[in-house]
């Protein structure tokens, strides 16, 4: 078994060979992409499955999301036991996003533990600024 | 400056919370102060120093992208025979911060019509993008901050050299990654070998605005 980190979620699913095993059902509902006959899609887009490498990304009824994820050029890191890898965002996505003028959603804690979100600002200027104790 | 308009979410970069809260108790504010321990916003913002701050306005819209929040780079002008900053590097760095808290209260109060508000246009050219290696070491940063916290230092401190190599331009993981003194702050010689290897590159990125130093 595998820990499997994403920027706002944590799962865990099988690991072999250095794939990240898991059915099409549950990566739909953990990473919100779906796999159907036209490949792994999110909404409108679909990213197809190169055929002479299916096996890499479909075994059985399991979806390797890992091998899916590089091909879909995003890091992942993985710790040197293959026991938790981080799938990661790349830099074109953040990049597009950040052109995009549309500011990056984020949930995170204050100091009590109570969670806020950037859009429970909305309809207020927000100045978002960081400092650090190091 | 009315409250219901305008709102300051001050994010603490800390891996550890309890050596941020101390500084969040001193300060007793008044405005949202959130703990980022993964650095996510490094990752979603292209972050790499405090304090660094974007401006966003009612609709959600970035009007000023990320840049160092009225910070100059007055480092290599430190004094070992003073011990400090030369007094003219101080002043100059006070005049830097007061000019950008004046135009953040003007901000404040004149919302869009404010001349330091960035049009569309301005403010996706003023927007700095980040390279693979960046978003490759934000990935290992996640990692190691897990690994660490699951007590194997061992393995975090091997992906966090990682994250250094990967994300040289990084002093967030740099400083949070590598050893502090014993008030908490890196500032050892490491610290200041990196500083001093900049060369023609600044610390904090001047800020492209009206009166800056």
């Amino acid at each position: 078994m595998a820990t499997v980190l994403t920027n706002t979620s944590q799962f865990e699913c099988d690991e072999s060979e250095g794939g990240l095993w898991m059915s099409a059902q549950e990566m739909a509902s953990q990473l919100d992409w779906e796999l159907k006959p036209e490949g792994f899609c999110q909404g409108d887009t679909c990213v197809p499955v190169p055929p002479d490498r299916i096996h890499e990304f479909i075994r059985d009824d399991q979806v390797n999301v890992s091998a899916f994820w590089q091909h879909l050029g995003r890091p992942v890191a993985s710790s040197t036991s293959s026991d938790v890898a981080v799938l990661g965002e790349s830099a074109t996505e953040r990049n597009d996003a950040l052109l995009s003028l549309e500011a990056p959603d984020f949930t995170l804690p204050d100091f009590n533990g109570k969670l806020h979100s950037l859009t429970d600002f909305r309809r207020q200027r927000v100045l978002l600024i960081t400092w650090a104790s190091w | 400056m009315q409250e219901q308009d305008f709102q300051i979410v001050s994010v603490a970069m800390d891996s550890d919370i309890e050596a941020a809260r101390p500084w969040v108790e001193e300060a007793s504010p008044t405005y949202i102060t959130l703990v980022d321990q993964n650095h996510l916003l490094s990752s979603l913002y292209n972050m790499v120093n405090v304090p660094q701050a974007v401006w966003i306005d009612e609709s959600g819209k970035i009007v000023r992208p990320t840049e160092s929040g009225g910070s100059i780079d007055i480092l290599r002008e430190f004094d070992p025979e003073i011990g400090g900053f030369k007094p003219e590097a101080q002043q100059r760095a006070q005049a830097a911060k007061a000019t950008y808290l004046e135009a953040v209260k003007d901000w404040a109060i004149n919302g869009s019509a404010s001349r330091f508000a960035f049009d569309a246009q301005a403010s996706r050219a003023h927007t700095e993008t980040m390279d693979d290696n960046a978003a490759e070491a934000h990935a290992w940063f996640r990692l190691g901050q897990h690994l660490m916290n699951h007590n194997r230092q061992e393995e975090a401190d091997a992906v966090f050299q990682l994250c250094r190599e990967k994300h040289p331009d990084s002093w967030n993981i740099f400083r949070q990654t590598t050893e502090k003194m014993d008030t908490g702050i890196a500032a050892g010689e490491g610290f200041w070998n990196k500083v001093m290897a900049l060369g023609e590159k600044e610390y904090y990125k001047s800020v492209d605005m009206d009166g800056m130093p």
